[in-house]
């Protein structure tokens, strides 16, 4: 069972009422999972962004309804607006938020931590070590967040969220449902003279969470007599920490945490009993810092016995242990090559109508222009040279907006998925308009949220359920915008296209093109086969003109284009070869 | 208990996540516990993508260096490019069929020769097998069958019977693939 589906049904288990988020690596799977579930028991939602989603879900919990919102650790930052609040408000029904953390940025802008937001925040915060405890854990999470009011962060990591494992389950437990919201203005308004008295109360419950969780199973102390050496771990680190211990050889004492605040006293009877402590955990130093005031030698990322960046994995954590415990260090198996071995980044597939945006938008505005983009399969048109900036979320047109402002020469044009405009890219477009910005705004629109794995959003017409629901118009956002040149755009259409970008490069002020075709891998399950193309040998003339369009079904054969089986049948090479080379397969 | 680290490596849209799954479900079955990691994500875009299968496993998924007893890797390049997971006393099962990166399409370097690639592999294991899996995929009717082609190629190494693995095949293919894909495992243990 994925970790993530682990987590999907301890949530059904839970017994919860409202779930509800926005994809992003390594969290999505989740509500994908639930939402089969949904229909008769639970709402479900793809909310427009993070901090919509951990609204609703508070809403929710305020009216008694277990609650849970997902997202990754990037999430967090757009929700951590309601998120540091809603600990002195506190929940009534059950509440998790579920930030998914991935280390060494598989498919992320950064690596962060959000056991630090937690800590911030005043909230505890749970960290599995396997998707087995994951499971366990929601379970708990629910109990916790109820008997003290408080939200429950929850916090895996990638490779517990996408790691498969046996996993032990259980049916879903009975529960009196009370759904009522009563009002309490000194509670739910946070007034100031209201927050100041939140505050104290919220500060009242730390100490008594702290010892809840030393009491769980998820912080465990062992004391081996005897040993010197002391190691702590958390999350995944400590599956890697107690199979490196199993063939360690030597005595040592293990404190393993799973859950925070930590409480002292579990740190104090450690340092008690050992020389020297190893804290071994992934991301920032966050035990490490509160282990310093308790214990007199420790050693960690602030020692440099552990990496800061990165995951983990049993060679280098038992490396790292050895090395403590004076052992030798195991040999890391390095393999040298006498020649480059070529890179595979990944690519936009073949038949993206992407590609071909970016193509049309390149051959007008040229490499002296400056694209600024967004988060998305498109942020790969790097590959194009048609992606200059990528910061975050919704940061494609208001980084445009500033380079505009900044007083530069050249031509500015950014471009924006759908599901991303609508997360944030909106209040970026009215600020462009409203402080006359003169930027070119290319919204991506392929009617789904593809790079995480096709989720629907407001433009799709249909909801998580795939039921039907209002499509939004984006053409009709745009234009409520105050945005006075907008065009609309068949990427497979080169030269409109191109027309359309010429026309965009030669006005001033804001211009938005919506560029519309579906992702090639929804259109593929819709049924729309489209004809495949292949290379004419005795016309093409090896110039390379179409493999530097950076489609992989292009190859090179014996100095010609070839065209492989991955063909799509979108049909910009042909427009793009000067030799009328390339034709439809069997024409 | 069998403990076996398999490392399952290709180009991400060939199947491998699938390949995984049906080998891990098959070892469960057999009540044998499975870690496992996958690649998910942008990475899946035509990228390099390496799934972790640890059998017999009760710790995390990932693989360390020099750890895998088997090494099933779907794409030539990508044998190398993973090797390092490799023990030297496992096995590499390598698919020939190549599928060329772009950075090679472009001109910017160069895809090593197929004999390289496997005179590398063969210093740095106990034992190579490669074959044109590709071939026998499509031999078995659709060439999307070759990650269960693989999987009955690496099934003679695996702790687990070959009749266990099948079950899960029937399990998890689309019900019309049935056939081909059981062809396709018979055609690659037999290879």
């Amino acid at each position: 069972m994925l970790g993530n589906d682990a987590i999907a049904h301890a949530l059904l288990e839970s017994n919860i009422d409202v779930a509800t988020g926005y994809p992003g690596t390594p969290s999505s799977e989740i509500l994908a999972s639930l939402a089969p579930h949904a229909p008769g028991r639970f709402h479900i939602e793809w909310s427009v962004n993070e901090k919509v989603a951990l609204e609703v879900a508070i809403g929710a919990s305020w009216a008694g309804a277990r609650s849970v919102c997902t997202m990754k650790h990037v999430g967090l930052n757009v929700a951590a607006d309601p998120f540091m609040t809603l600990s002195h408000t506190g929940v009534n029904g059950g509440l998790v938020l579920i930030s998914a953390d991935d280390p060494a940025c598989h498919s992320s802008q950064n690596e962060q931590d959000s056991r630090v937001y937690a800590k911030f925040a005043k909230v505890p915060c749970l960290d599995p070590q396997s998707p087995q405890e994951a499971r366990d854990m929601i379970l708990y999470a629910y109990d916790f967040s109820e008997k003290f009011k408080m939200p429950v962060l929850f916090r895996p990591t990638t490779r517990i969220s996408h790691a498969k494992s046996d996993v032990d389950i259980g049916l879903p437990a009975h529960r009196e449902k009370k759904i009522e919201f009563i009002k309490d203005v000194e509670r739910f308004v946070v007034l100031p003279r209201h927050t100041r008295v939140l505050l104290k109360k919220l500060n009242a419950k730390q100490e008594a969470m702290q010892k809840a969780l030393a009491d769980s199973p998820w912080n465990k102390l062992t004391i081996k007599a005897g040993a010197k050496l002391g190691i702590i771990s958390s999350g995944v680190a400590s599956a890697y920490a107690e199979e490196a211990m199993e063939t360690l050889g030597t005595d040592v004492s293990y404190l393993k945490i799973g859950a925070y605040p930590i409480d002292p006293t579990l740190i104090k009877e450690l340092a008690d009993n050992v020389e020297r402590i190893l804290i071994i955990e992934e991301l920032t130093p966050f035990i490490e810092e509160q282990a310093r005031m308790y214990a007199p030698h420790v050693l960690g990322k602030m020692t440099g016995e552990v990496p800061h960046e990165g995951e983990f994995d049993t060679l280098l954590v038992a490396n790292i242990i050895r090395k403590a415990a004076g052992k030798p260090a195991l040999k890391n198996r390095d393999v040298q090559l006498d020649f480059e071995l070529p890179a595979r980044p990944p690519v936009m597939c073949p038949g993206c109508p992407h590609r071909a945006t970016f193509y049309a938008l390149k051959s007008v505005f040229k490499d002296e222009s400056i694209f600024a983009s967004d988060i998305g399969c498109y942020t790969l048109g790097t590959q194009l040279g048609a992606v200059d900036t990528c910061l975050c979320m919704g940061a494609s047109i208001t980084i445009a907006s500033g380079l505009s402002h900044s007083g530069i020469d050249n031509k500015i044009a950014c471009t924006i998925g759908d599901s991303t405009f609508i997360h944030t890219g909106i209040p970026g477009l009215i600020n462009a308009v409203y402080n006359k910005a003169n930027i070119t705004v290319v919204i991506l629109d392929n009617r789904t949220t593809a790079m995480t794995g096709h989720q629907q959003n407001p433009a799709t017409g249909s909801n998580i359920l795939d039921e039907p629901s209002t499509e939004i118009s984006l053409e009709a956002l745009v234009k409520s915008c105050g945005v006075a040149s907008l065009q609309v755009i068949d990427p497979l259409d080169l030269e409109t296209s191109k027309a359309a970008f010429k026309k965009a490069y030669d006005t001033d002020g804001v211009k938005v093109i919506i560029a519309r075709q579906p992702c090639i891998i929804t259109a593929k399950k819709m049924g729309i086969r489209r004809k495949q193309f292949e290379v004419l040998d005795d016309l093409c003339e090896g110039c390379k003109r179409c493999v530097k369009f950076g489609c992989p079904a292009m190859e090179v054969k014996d100095g010609k284009a070839f065209i492989g089986d991955a063909c799509a049948g979108c049909g910009m090479c042909t427009k793009i070869c000067q030799f009328g080379a390339i034709k439809g397969r069997g024409a | 208990m069998d403990k076996f680290d398999l490392l399952i490596v290709g180009v991400g849209g060939q199947g491998v996540i699938l390949a995984s799954d049906i080998i891990g479900r098959a070892a469960v079955m057999e009540g044998l516990s499975v870690r496992s990691a996958e690649t998910h994500g942008m990475a899946q875009r035509g990228g390099a993508v390496e799934n972790h299968v640890r059998i017999g496993c009760k710790y995390g998924s990932l693989i360390p260096a020099g750890g895998a007893d088997c090494l099933m890797s779907m794409e030539p390049l990508e044998a190398l490019r993973f090797a390092k997971y490799v023990n030297p006393k496992g096995v590499a099962v390598i698919n020939t069929e190549k599928i060329v990166p772009v950075t090679v399409n472009l001109g910017k370097v160069q895809y090593p020769e197929l004999e390289t690639i496997i005179r590398t592999m063969c210093g740095l294991c106990s034992e190579v097998k490669a074959e044109n899996y590709t071939g026998l995929a499509k031999k078995a009717g659709a060439v999307q069958s070759l990650n269960v082609v693989m999987i009955g190629a690496v099934s003679k190494y695996l702790p687990i019977k070959p009749e266990t693995i099948k079950e899960v095949i029937t399990k998890s293919v689309p019900p019309k693939t049935i056939n081909v894909n059981l062809k396709a495992f018979d055609l690659g243990h037999d290879a």
